[in-house]
């Protein structure tokens, strides 16, 4: 077990390398520089800016430097807003995205799970349909789309819940949390089924129904931990995917999390901002990859020596 | 429950057995024939839509203004007075247009990519995949987000961009295909004849693993579409003049307060299709008998 974890993990270096090498060198290829904004910058004042914020040296040494505060854990100024670090941007961002995401995941689990359980409990039933449906619809519907909707319906038309901010009135922390969490709760609905299906047809579940445990002690004391596997190889990529939909899900509910400000630096074209976001989001979601796999090698030894296996 | 290579391998006793027996498996999928039957009436009404779209592109009346639909304007109008069944028509070109150039970039790559690494087996085979599990771990919604923001909003890098994410699970499972099909007599009697391994591999192998593809590329298009859909509505996808379903819903969800009808109609066209999309790949999955991953 600690030689796949430290395999694994051997493996996610070249990973987070590439992504900042590649990050770094088109950001730097992006045409226009930070400065070449709507006022005339005088040539003096445009040098000294430049020099301070280092991009008058070659770009190797930009980019070694660049790699040497990484080391230290320092991601450099913001272009966009002079005397704030992209650091500090982060540290207030983070928690919020972080909350979010925590209360979607949870949402979806709750879901997805029980609908999963539900519907391989009666396979081809109405209690297999309807769930599954119900998923489909959770798929094909974006979020960027079940968002308005959703604040159009219980915002606006009933009033029940506030339509945007985080934590400034009671229950603002609803919508955007079904928001995030709805397409995922589909998958591992849809997942969780599949799973469970498989393990509900293996021999040692008939014996244990042989032998007259209930469909409840079947489920949660034998079926659950193998029939959950591929949902927990899953949360990796969820991961990723929930803090791509934070853009759009803090964006549409004026939320002051990591995905706004990643969205504003990319139309500001705050170049050390959206360098520094893209580095440490990376590195977030190929940790979260490595645990996810971890977790699921440790729930199933079988995938141990499958060290190649990413999904 | 019996391999598709199983299947596939049978087509050549009998060529159209496999698919007629496909074809009468899909028919009995309700869902699956009415995703068909949506999908070819959204298809066609979208490449008709210089013809059929009752109003121009481009006309708009700013006295009118935006309208509740009427018998007028089936779906309403928007705030310049433009017809949103018109927009929506348009938009749809391009929505779909970008899913399926797309999803053919994605294709092309991957088929040959999967296809050499599961032929040729051995090191050249785990340095290729290696390869694959290396982007498979990149954050890529970020990077497209980049790209689009260092490069400008370019239609063509957007193809791109999302082509080259999707490739990766083809090629994955165009190599487990290829694997498993290359140990079957047939291919061994064409290498006996001395075909050279790309002629095989075109003739041989990959029109036996058209139906797994198929699956995948029914299942890849409407998540190629959403990702557009996602850009735009970031408004880091498709630009104006030129109009998606993802930029009408943006558009929409910003007046939806006064205009309902703005995001009701293009959100509905964006989830029906991808709805048809997804019930037909589902229904031609259980079809042709293909074990999904992706499930």
């Amino acid at each position: 077990m600690l030689k796949f974890i430290l395999l694994r993990m051997a493996q996610a270096i070249p990973v987070v390398l590439a992504v900042i090498t590649v990050t770094f060198f088109l950001v730097r290829a992006a045409p226009g520089g930070p400065f070449d904004s709507e006022k005339a910058v005088l040539p003096e004042v445009k040098k000294a800016l430049e020099a301070q914020y280092k991009l008058d040296v070659p770009l190797t040494d930009q980019y070694l430097g660049y790699l040497a505060d990484l080391a230290d854990g320092d991601l450099g100024p913001s272009f966009k807003y002079p005397g704030r670090s992209v650091n500090e941007i982060l540290a207030s961002g983070l928690p919020v995205t972080a909350e979010l995401g925590v209360y979607a995941l949870c949402f979806a689990l709750f879901i997805g799970v029980l609908a999963g359980i539900l519907a391989a409990l009666r396979p081809n039933t109405k209690q297999d349909y309807v769930p599954m449906t119900l998923a489909m619809i959770g798929i094909c519907m974006p979020s960027f789309l079940l968002g308005p909707i959703l604040i159009l319906v219980f915002g606006i038309y009933l009033e029940w819940l506030p339509i945007s901010g985080w934590g400034d009135l009671p229950g603002d922390k609803i919508l955007p949390s079904i928001t995030l969490g709805s397409a995922y709760a589909a998958y591992i609905a849809r997942l969780s089924r599949a799973g469970m299906l498989e393990i509900l047809s293996q021999d040692y579940i008939r014996t244990a129904r042989a032998k007259g445990a209930s469909d409840s002690r079947v489920v949660f004391k034998h079926a659950l931990r193998g029939g959950l596997i591929p949902v927990i190889a899953f949360l990796g990529p969820a991961f990723a995917g929930l803090l791509a939909g934070s853009f759009v899900v803090e964006t549409i509910f004026q939320i002051p999390g990591l995905g706004r400000f990643y969205v504003q630096a990319a139309f500001n074209r705050d170049y050390t901002m959206i360098l520094g976001t893209t580095v440490f989001l990376s590195v977030l979601i190929v940790i979260f990859n490595l645990i996810s796999d971890v977790l699921a090698a440790w729930m199933d030894p079988r995938l141990r020596t499958q060290f190649s296996k990413a999904k | 429950m019996s391999s598709p290579t199983h299947h596939l391998a049978e087509e050549d006793i009998e060529a159209s057995s496999l698919w007629r027996d496909a074809r009468l498996r899909l028919q009995k999928n309700h869902l699956a024939v009415v995703g068909a039957v949506a999908l070819v009436i959204v298809i066609l009404a979208v490449s008709l839509a210089p013809w059929i779209a009752p109003y121009e592109y481009d006309a708009q009346d700013l006295n009118l203004g935006a309208t509740a639909p009427s018998a007028a304007h089936w779906f309403g109008t928007d705030i310049f007075g433009r017809d949103l069944l018109t927009q929506i028509l348009y938009g749809g070109r391009i929505s779909l247009a970008v899913g399926f150039i797309a999803t053919a970039v994605a294709l092309i790559i991957g088929v040959s990519w999967g296809s050499v690494a599961g032929y040729c087996g051995g090191r050249i085979d785990a340095v290729m995949m290696r390869f694959v599990d290396v982007l498979y771990a990149l954050p890529f919604m970020i990077f497209i987000i980049l790209l689009m923001v260092v490069f400008g909003r370019n239609m063509i890098l957007l193809f791109l961009a999302i082509g080259a994410v999707e490739w990766l699970t083809m090629a994955r499972i165009m190599r487990t295909q290829v694997q498993s099909l290359k140990q079957k007599e047939f291919v061994e009697a064409a290498t006996s004849t001395g075909l050279s391994p790309l002629v095989i591999l075109y003739r041989h192998i990959i029109p036996n693993a058209v139906g797994p593809m198929i699956v995948y590329t029914t299942l890849t298009i409407p998540s190629v579409m959403l990702l557009e859909a996602f850009l735009s509505f970031l408004g880091l996808g498709i630009q104006p003049p030129a109009t998606s379903w993802g930029l009408l819903i943006s558009y929409g969800a910003e007046t939806m307060e006064e205009y309902p009808w703005l995001l009701i109609f293009p959100g509905a066209a964006l989830t029906l299709t991808l709805f048809s999309l997804n019930f037909l790949g589902d229904g031609l999955r259980d079809a042709l008998d293909v074990r999904g991953s992706k499930d």
